[in-house]
């Protein structure tokens, strides 16, 4: 119904950013701007230097003046384990150190420059182990690192003649019997988040209990944290996010181990403490994008219609579990990528190295799944002979189709509508036709990506999680959104109040936004999963429908909106709708044998890159890049074209310039300096489709999760676009000249 | 070390060691917190301010460097009524995600629009080229100051003659 006089509907206009005019003015106050706390110290992290070993002491220089400096060390830690999916991480290494910086102590003091001192005058003597860091040798290696055999997690989806007790036989057999065979192994590289703004955290204690303000994705998640090493209720424990600069999953759970650091020496200096890292100590120590290693067998028809697909992928997951599972889990959900196989069979493993561990990034895991596969398609399209575009539109899945797992593609499947929209505007295939154009020393090509992500968390997560949002009604018929989805700069604010506003059928400045405290806000779930509009805000939605139904109610003839609001409230006292989500009741998931309905939905996409080569350095210039996405329903246009292609910029990045160098387990290139993100400059035009196939339960009128879509195909179709203009097939990121060069004197050698 | 300086118009004094940051100084004595610290060796550009109208990271600028001299930072853009122009357009145009580079990226717009009306995709691109963002892809910043030149040219329309837009570049 519609609220008042003035209502003006806000989903599907591009309104300018709630949280703009803060930012751009610089009064946004992110964790480094935040005052200074009474007596507030500084904190800093003794890391080990060694990436395996045996602690045998740790050395405070006598001749130092400790005196007004505090330190935690592992045995002041109340229960020395850092909350997730398992219990192998401390939240300071006791005996064991099993990667390069894990953290062995924490300092306090209230002078910075003391404070560096006092790091230095900390020696741990350890004894060293010969560590492990190539996943794929640590499969077979003596060394045993983690559990039994250094795995930690291992998946298996079976699809058609695959689904038997000896699926690998059966896969092995129906592709033997294709018309074509093709194999490929392909590889990626970690990633660095840098988001902008380093991982920071203020901890302070009082009578109420504890309390964590800082940079992060999911403050329910550093709750749990708490809740465990601390024992507290969680009722004393006041987790609030500070204006977040950046995070693309890297302040997923991370945030909780450095909250916990600042929060431990909270308590022991009895003073607040800022716990803020500089880039150097953020990219050594924070989580990256898991490295993979990637084999696939594949069986389709002379014609090019797909039929049996073998993959089987490796994850280097570093030295904890952390989140890996759930990141291999949805790598090979998306395995076979935006296709239709009639036989699949596809497996998962994770690998621990002594590595800082991988974490959570944009896409988690589905960029390294989707490269691999994209990559094989275009090498199965040069066996035949045929273009790769027209040989992935011809297997795209449409609706009723089914995936690996079994799922039978419902409605909101716009794979082909992209396809077809990237196609016509970036004029792909007569560029493709045409091959590739060489003027002087430069040489240009086209190539294309197709993928698919899926929207919300996996399976049953959903069902498990229960997340919650309240909507208030307020004084003078204003409402205020109350959830612990975090705005990090991909706009949830503005997306989710402009949602609520049209529910309720108020104009959009009637909508607050509450901070994310954990003590006012229910738990909404984190911040991840391509999740906060399509799940969230389907609640927050519902919960605004019935506040104003409660108001509509109420209303007599002649009253204004606010009046009737005003009235109700003061019969009232509190009129709140608290609303749980429940998944659609058609989703079946099992959680044993990988079957079912992996996602309730699936957001679709094309990419074409245009790239130039210069045929003396192999500098690769992306000149056009365009971007067609089934979003279901783009809330804010402005907005989700800003998702897509900062998204995707991130994975160009990643295929182009992104390249961390390791040495003996220590990161050599820790720095912005020469850990090279994309630039104004190395950043194509971008043209951005939006194709809208609405989704039954999204809200808006049918939003899907777009957040991490556009990480999942840049890289693929820039190497596809390189192949064109350069004939050369890389199957390993980076694609940077020095590689390209490298391959490019291989092929010339071979070929002479 | 004493050091004066104008800052955002206004004459100011900071009492520091004149090898303290600029960026320091801001932040800290000064209470300017809108210049941001991404990187602290002059990479990201999150700290741009202006230093006499050229545009330089404030985490390799001397404090003792500013005597003198006239230092913008992103506090000293916008109006008493509001906004700037280009803050503006940032904020309309979705050229702002998470907010930690804008500050940046705005001052080195605005050094850009000092210098030019009419300034191409190119300069555009160029002058924002040392502010990195992980955010935006930067297609939606470059559109924002585009049109924030725009906004600015109507301001020069109606306040300069001919003579004055052609000689920043562009014509009637």
């Amino acid at each position: 119904m519609e609220g008042n006089s003035s209502f003006k509907a806000s989903v599907g206009v591009s309104v300018s950013r709630l949280d703009g005019c803060a930012k751009v003015a610089g009064t946004a106050q992110y964790v480094a701007d935040l005052p200074r706390r009474e007596g507030e110290l500084w904190g800093a992290t003794v890391r080990s230097q060694v990436p395996r070993g045996i602690i045998k002491s740790i050395d405070f220089d006598p001749d130092f003046d400790w005196g007004d400096v505090t330190c935690v060390l592992a045995a002041d830690v109340p229960e020395n384990v850092v909350q997730l999916l398992e219990d192998d991480q401390p939240v300071l290494a006791r005996d064991r150190i099993n990667h390069l910086h894990e953290p062995i102590a924490l300092l306090a003091c209230a002078e910075p420059a003391k404070l560096a001192q006092a790091v230095a005058a900390v020696k741990v003597v350890v004894d060293e182990l010969p560590p492990v860091f190539d996943p794929v040798e640590a499969l077979t290696n003596d060394e045993i690192i983690w559990g039994e055999d250094n795995v930690q997690k291992r998946y298996s989806i079976r699809k058609g003649c695959a689904d038997v007790e000896d699926g690998e036989a059966a896969i092995d057999a129906a592709i033997a019997e294709c018309e074509v065979v093709v194999r490929g192994h392909y590889a990626t590289s970690h990633q660095e988040h840098v988001y902008i703004e380093p991982q920071g955290v203020i901890a302070w204690w009082d009578d109420q209990g504890v309390h964590a303000t800082g940079s992060m994705q999911c403050p329910y998640f550093v709750v749990k944290g708490f809740v465990r090493c601390f024992g507290l209720e969680a009722a004393r424990i006041h987790i609030t996010q500070s204006v977040t600069g950046g995070a693309f999953g890297g302040k997923e759970e991370y945030p909780t181990l450095l909250a916990l650091h600042a929060a431990l020496l909270a308590k022991k200096s009895g003073h607040p403490v800022r716990l803020i890292y500089d880039r150097t100590e953020d990219m050594e120590a924070t989580p990256k994008r898991h490295p993979s290693a990637t084999e696939v067998t594949t069986g389709c028809d002379r014609d090019g219609r797909l039929r049996a697909l073998k993959l089987s992928t490796v994850f280097d997951a570093g030295a904890y579990v952390t989140l890996t599972p759930v990141v291999l889990s949805r790598g090979v959900l998306h395995a076979g990528g935006a296709y239709c196989w009639d036989d699949a069979w596809i497996e998962g493993l994770s690998v621990a190295t002594n590595t800082p561990p991988n974490g959570a990034f944009r896409g988690f895991g589905t960029p390294q799944t989707i490269w691999a596969i994209e990559r094989h398609l275009d090498r199965v399209a040069r066996e035949l002979g045929c273009d790769a575009g027209d040989l992935k539109r011809q297997n795209l899945l449409v609706p009723g189709d089914s995936t690996p797992t079994g799922q039978v593609l419902r409605s909101s499947v716009g794979s082909l509508e992209c396809a077809d929209q990237a196609f016509a505007a970036s004029d792909y295939a007569s560029k493709r036709q045409r091959g590739p154009v060489v003027e002087g020393r430069r040489a240009r090509g086209v190539g294309c990506a197709m993928f698919l992500h899926g929207g919300g968390f996996t399976g049953s997560g959903e069902q498990r999680l229960k997340g919650k949002v309240a909507v208030d009604l307020q004084p003078g018929g204003r409402l205020l959104i109350r959830s612990a989805s975090t705005e990090m700069g991909q706009g949830a604010e503005t997306v989710l109040s402009q949602i609520a506003a049209d529910a309720a059928g108020i104009a959009l400045d009637q909508v607050s936004y509450a901070t994310p405290c954990t003590t006012h806000v229910p738990d909404s779930g984190p911040t991840v999963a391509s999740r906060t509009t399509m799940v969230v805000g389907a609640i927050i939605q519902e919960a605004a429908l019935e506040v104003s139904a409660r108001v509509g109610s109420q209303r007599k003839a002649g009253e204004s909106w606010s009046e009737a609001a005003d009235r109700l409230l003061a019969q009232e006292g509190v009129v709140t709708a608290l609303r749980q989500y429940e998944p659609p009741d058609w989703v079946r998931w099992d959680e044993d044998t990988y079957k079912g309905d992996a996602y309730p939905v699936f957001a679709w996409a094309c990419d074409v890159a245009e790239v130039e080569v210069d045929l003396d350095t192999f500098e690769v210039t992306v000149v056009n890049f365009w971007i067609a996405a089934d979003v279901g329903k783009a809330i804010n246009p402005v907005q989700c074209k800003g998702q897509l292609e900062g998204g995707t910029l991130q994975a160009i990045g990643w295929a182009l310039c992104e390249q961390l160098v390791w040495d003996g387990g220590r990161l050599v290139n820790p720095r912005m300096t020469d850990y090279v993100i994309p630039t104004a400059r190395d950043a194509p035009p971008f043209e951005t489709i939006l194709v809208e196939s609405p989704y039954e339960h999204g809200p808006g009128g049918g939003a899907k999760g777009i957040g991490e879509l556009p990480m999942d195909g840049g890289a693929p179709a820039i190497a596809a676009a390189i192949e064109h203009a350069l004939g050369l097939s890389m199957d390993d990121l980076p694609l940077t000249p020095e590689r390209l060069l490298e391959r490019f004197l291989a092929e010339t050698e071979a070929a002479q | 070390m004493k050091v004066q300086l104008v800052l955002n118009g206004k004459r100011t004094t900071v009492d520091m060691p004149p090898l303290m940051r600029l960026i320091d100084a801001l932040r800290g004595p000064l209470g300017l917190t809108g210049t941001k610290e991404g990187c602290g060796e002059g990479e990201c550009g999150s700290c741009t301010v202006l230093l006499d109208d050229e545009p330089v990271n404030a985490c390799l600028v001397a404090i003792g460097q500013c005597e003198g001299r006239t230092v913008v930072t992103v506090e000293g853009l916008g109006a008493e009524d509001g906004l700037s122009p280009v803050q503006q357009c940032l904020v309309d145009h979705g050229g702002a995600q998470c907010g930690i580079c804008s500050p940046g990226v705005l001052i080195s717009a605005e050094a850009l629009l000092r210098r030019t009306s009419y300034p191409t995709t190119k300069q555009i691109r160029d002058a924002i080229s040392g502010n990195l963002c992980r955010c935006t892809g930067y297609e939606r910043i470059v559109q924002s100051v585009a049109e924030a030149a725009k906004k600015h040219r109507e301001v020069d329309e109606t306040a300069w003659g001919a003579e004055e837009i052609a000689r920043k570049g562009g014509s009637l």
